[in-house]
């Protein structure tokens, strides 16, 4: 599935709530089933800076596609990992760097959450379009 | 507001109270604002945003300058409020209270007039483990330019100073022991008085950090003395952006200017320059005056409601609060020395106090969540953060069931 298409049925999925307990709830939910990461990787390089809860990504690159895992100590941040990865894990580095990260404003997460929080949804996607330019170069010097 | 005639004091009408503070009339997410964020900065009643308006539409002009009418009316009033925190604080004068940004530029000040000046290398500075980063990182800064040495005293579980070990650490090279008043994060009041008294014993300098304190208890510098004393307006109903540093006549009138430029000084040669007297020496650049005037219009608001009824108030809210609190097995209060300022650090079971805090914001309710600028105490406890419930005379028990009722949707959607 595109990243596009991904995005646009996360959108579909939020605008069923009207109610922004049902939101939440939705995102706890989806806090809680993310796939955790591997501990090995709860590692001090891993730590997003800029986020108050704490926030661990891992990125995979088997020379094609980046995957990422990610943990956080905080559900609500975890819920938001997981709609990311959902959102750009599995994809080509092109295709991620392509990618607009417009749906989280759609769902309106930007919105309701604070602003440290949204820093750290920010510092999140910066880093998962960091990893993705590092690998496009990576391919680009052919090794 | 109507006057007891039991105790002399005034009563408290908190109707009107609260209309006095015009944003507690407004509305977050839909929902009638609870604002409990008290300890980080507190509302401004009308009176002290008039005095702003006030002060930018009749009387704007730069003070200690001009002969003309506006600069010597700004100049005064500018200075009765130095008189007014005087009497507020009981100093013994006018000129032992120095204008800052607040209480961070305060601690700064001492730190790096008194502290370049007098510390060697190998003399002691003693904080607490309890101290907001503001007490800690400038001490730390100037230790390590004159190579001095940091010592940092434990405190209790229960969140109290450990007396035994502060006395243990008052050693024959520490200069100068820098404490709050009331913890930001736990609440905890330190017995300043006894502190300085051993502190003085030992001929250590004693500094007060009193952010969390003017505004829940009388203050009087004298009684506890210390030799500096640091505030912040915007923690006492005040505008934001200033505050100021008592420090003694002697130990002030020893120290070096911090800050150059116009004000500080008596005359000024490119060979030489003179500095001015106190407390003009420390006030480099032209003043905040318009907020300083704010600062009155604070002051005197809760002055006229009486510090004594305001502590009582918000004894009785501390009280219901924890009672509530303790009466849910799921809270774990953080903090649970014998005397405490109104304010509840807690933690909800395992709940990161990010998730909570952000249910509780959409609910309406304003709390801090995170390690409070205390990293070392939340180090010390082995938590994460916490969810920190902050009250002032204004807030209500209902505010407080409103909360537990969140406290409760919290646990529903994360236990």
């Amino acid at each position: 599935m595109k990243i596009e298409e991904t995005t646009s049925a996360i959108v579909d999925e939020f605008g069923n709530f009207d109610d922004w307990m049902d939101k939440y709830n939705y995102l706890i939910e989806l806090g809680k089933s993310l796939p955790l990461i591997d501990d090995k990787y709860k590692i001090e390089s891993n730590l997003i800076q800029g986020c108050q809860s704490r926030v661990w990504l891992h990125a995979e690159f088997d020379g094609n596609l980046v995957h990422f895992t990610a943990d956080s100590d905080a559900v609500i941040t975890k819920g938001i990992a997981n709609l990311l990865i959902r959102a750009f894990s599995g994809h080509t580095p092109q295709e991620i760097l392509d990618s607009s990260t417009e749906f989280l404003g759609e769902i309106g997460l930007t919105q309701h959450l604070s602003p440290t929080r949204s820093n750290g949804m920010l510092s999140m996607i910066k880093q998962i379009k960091m990893y993705a330019l590092a690998y496009k170069t990576k391919q680009a010097l052919g090794s | 507001m109507s006057t007891s005639p039991n105790t002399g004091s005034v009563a408290f009408d908190l109707a009107k109270i609260r209309a006095d503070f015009p944003i507690l009339g407004r509305e977050v997410h839909k929902k009638p604002l609870i604002y409990f964020d008290n300890a980080a900065t507190t509302q401004k009643p009308k009176v002290v945003i008039d005095a702003l308006v006030d002060y930018y539409s009749n009387l704007n002009s730069n003070v200690h300058r001009g002969v003309h009418y506006l600069s010597q009316e700004a100049t005064r009033a500018f200075e009765e409020v130095r008189k007014q925190i005087s009497v507020f604080l009981n100093a013994r004068y006018c000129h032992e209270i120095i204008y800052t940004r607040g209480c961070t530029e305060s601690i700064n000040l001492v730190a790096f007039s008194w502290g370049r000046a007098s510390l060697n290398p190998g003399d002691e500075v003693l904080i607490s483990a309890l101290e907001h980063h503001s007490n800690i990182v400038p001490w730390q800064m100037i230790c390590a330019e004159k190579g001095a040495v940091l010592r940092v005293c434990p405190i209790l579980e229960d969140g109290a100073l450990d007396m035994n070990a502060f006395v243990s650490m008052l050693g024959p090279k520490t200069r100068l022991t820098a404490i709050t008043h009331i913890s930001n994060t736990l609440g905890t009041i330190n017995p300043v008085k006894e502190i300085t008294r051993l502190a003085h014993q030992n001929g250590t300098l004693v500094l007060i950090d009193g952010a969390q304190a003017l505004s829940h208890l009388k203050v009087d510098v004298q009684e506890i003395g210390c030799d500096f004393y640091t505030f912040s307006a915007h923690k006492v109903y005040g505008p934001m952006g200033i505050g100021g540093l008592y420090g003694r006549e002697e130990i002030l009138n020893a120290m070096p200017p911090w800050q150059g430029g116009g004000e500080m000084i008596k005359s000024v040669t490119f060979e030489k320059t003179t500095y001015n007297e106190l407390p003009f020496k420390f006030e480099a650049g032209t003043p905040n005056v318009g907020d300083v005037l704010g600062f009155g219009a604070a002051l005197k608001y809760i002055s006229q409601l009486g510090m004594d009824e305001i502590a009582a108030r918000e004894h009785e809210l501390l009280n219901y609060a924890t009672h509530r609190m303790q009466a849910d097995a799921d809270i774990k209060i953080i903090g649970n020395a014998p005397e405490k300022a109104s304010l509840i650090s807690f933690m909800i079971g395992n709940i990161h106090p990010y998730d909570a805090g952000t249910i509780f914001d959409q609910l309406g309710i304003a709390v801090r969540t995170g390690t409070h600028c205390t990293q070392p105490l939340m180090d010390y406890y082995g938590i994460p953060g916490t969810i920190r419930a902050s009250f002032a005379f204004y807030n209500t028990r209902e505010e407080i069931d409103q909360l537990m009722d969140a406290i409760a949707k919290v646990k529903q959607l994360f236990l």
